[in-house]
């Protein structure tokens, strides 16, 4: 099944270009990484899924980003767009508030108040997250006093919490140590049982390790679309070949 | 390691220190020298009269003008804040970069923090007190002040919202949360402890204000009322001093003055607290 079918996405920051017709069909259930040198697109893809890009000033989009076969720049409300297209950016973010209160946060959002359920999200989310045995006894403490790799899948949980259909993830752990980027790829794989996720990622080594597919991004334009496997042993085109090689980039 | 770098110090290295100490050391001397000579003076001179509730001229009662200060701080903060705190949220959240109503509010608001303060006053008295007709009156010297401290306010503030991350930001929004909700649940609770900041600065100038209160409240040493003319203890002072016939009981009245600003922003700091745990 595809879950977000792009067609043809071009899009501009003012007179600049950064997109320059992009086709890509992003599969249910699976994880997507976008591999790539910096400002090649990916990140400006990424964030044009769930419509973060609404919020830069002279940015325009011509195109179609199909979710489930519905144009999400059509008549789709952004607030339900983002909310079953949830958003994991590269430096953790937790809000300035208690870990329980962070996750409810989404929650509220969508209208839903009473405490019995929201006590209940806390912990399925966490729980989905794999943190809730760290943070059990600490849902009331400040998320801010958290280590890094802590409020990063405090972060993930807290995107799960508004029950999303796909995790959009910017270089999730580019911000955090070996060990901690171990348990977030870990608990990545796990979550693909449930989400479609697409990940940029900068680490070649964990889009091999973790991906199903991978795109490669040059200038705005999608260079080579791939099983994962296949791009990085049999890469047909030469550009990608000289990336993942390391000849530039 | 450590004694050897430090005689290993360059001259340069050492003037330096030697400058920020000496600047440290000076600025806390002034502050220890000033609220000493005051507590000297005004201390000995404090007696039980002055706390009676009615003023005469033997007991030169001070009440009246505390309960004159501490209800004409917090009229002006309520006129103030609020809307000093919701043009900065305008101007930093919703104004687009580049708009010009923008950059209209800012040099209006940067020019009128450098006025001193006496043109509030007179503008206070010939608009408040004449042309409107409400008299030497304790709201119109609110309206006054709130007027004075709205730029300080909005700036203040402004740079508080500034200096939320935008990562906060992006999270609600990534979240589904609309700009709303975004700015009054995840921004504005942010940026309280800075916005504190500059609440507790405008204090500090309502309590100290005598110039701008004399022409729009006057030196009426009754109990206030919001249409009847009202002293502050900056006023009550600067009275007292320049009558002559009371000058100890000036210097007590300072050292009232002291206690109550500390307890104002004790006061304020813990609200706060309260209003970020919310």
């Amino acid at each position: 099944m595809i879950k977000f079918d792009i067609q043809n996405l071009k899009l501009y920051y003012g007179d600049y270009q950064a997109l320059k017709g992009i086709d890509l069909a992003i599969e249910e259930r699976e994880i997507t990484a976008f591999i790539g040198p910096s400002g090649c697109g990916k990140s400006t893809l990424l964030k044009s899924l769930n419509r973060m890009n609404d919020l830069v000033e002279g940015c325009r989009v011509v195109g179609k980003v199909l979710l489930d076969g519905e144009d999400i720049y059509g008549a789709l409300d952004v607030t339900e767009l983002r909310r079953r297209v949830g958003m994991v950016f590269q430096k953790p973010n937790p809000f300035p508030m208690s870990v329980y209160d962070n996750i409810a946060f989404g929650p509220r959002t969508h209208g839903i108040t009473q405490k019995h359920k929201l006590d209940e999200i806390v912990e399925t989310t966490l729980k989905n997250a794999a943190i809730w045995d760290e943070l059990k006894d600490r849902l009331k403490k400040s998320a801010i006093a958290l280590s890094g790799g802590q409020q990063q899948r405090l972060c993930i949980a807290r995107a799960l919490a508004v029950q999303p259909e796909v995790l959009l993830m910017d270089e999730p752990t580019s911000a955090l140590d070996p060990i901690s980027t171990g348990k977030i790829e870990e608990l990545i794989l796990d979550l693909k049982r449930r989400y479609s996720i697409v990940i940029v990622t900068h680490n070649m080594q964990q889009a091999t390790r973790i991906s199903d597919k991978t795109a490669f991004f040059l200038l705005g334009e999608v260079v080579e679309f791939d099983e994962t496997e296949n791009l990085f042993s049999a890469p047909r085109d030469k550009r990608t070949e000289d990336y993942i090689t390391g000849r530039f980039g | 390691m450590k004694s050897r770098q430090r005689t290993k110090r360059k001259p340069l290295d050492l003037a330096l220190a030697a400058v920020t100490y000496i600047a440290a050391g000076l600025t806390v001397a002034i502050l220890l020298l000033l609220i000493g000579y005051v507590v000297i003076q005004g201390v000995p001179n404090l007696k039980l009269s002055m706390f009676s509730p009615r003023y005469t001229s033997e007991n030169v009662s001070a009440f009246p003008a505390i309960v004159t200060t501490v209800e004409l701080t917090l009229l002006s903060l309520i006129i103030a804040v609020p809307l000093g705190v919701c043009t900065a949220i305008y101007l930093t959240e919703y104004a687009r970069r580049g708009n010009r109503v923008v950059g209209l509010i800012r040099i209006t608001a940067e020019t009128l923090s450098g006025i001193p303060s006496i043109v509030y006053g007179l503008f206070g008295m010939l608009f408040f007190v004449t042309a409107l007709g409400w008299g030497f009156s304790l709201i119109a010297g609110a309206l006054t002040l709130a007027i004075m401290i709205l730029p300080l306010i909005m700036r203040t503030t402004e740079e508080a919202l500034l200096s939320v991350p935008d990562s906060y930001r992006e999270g609600s929004f990534g979240l589904g949360a609309g700009r709303l909700r975004t700015v009054f649940r995840i921004v504005l609770p942010a940026a309280v402890p800075g916005i504190l900041s500059g609440v507790i600065l405008a204090i500090g100038r309502i309590v100290g204000e005598t110039a701008a209160l004399i022409y729009t409240a006057g030196t009426a040493a009754e109990m206030p009322t919001l249409t009847g003319s009202a002293r502050t203890l900056a006023v009550h002072m600067y009275t007292l001093s320049s009558e002559g016939l009371h000058t100890g009981e000036a210097y007590a009245t300072a050292v009232i003055l002291l206690v109550l600003v500390v307890g104002i922003n004790a006061l304020a700091a813990f609200s706060a607290k309260k209003l970020t745990r919310a």
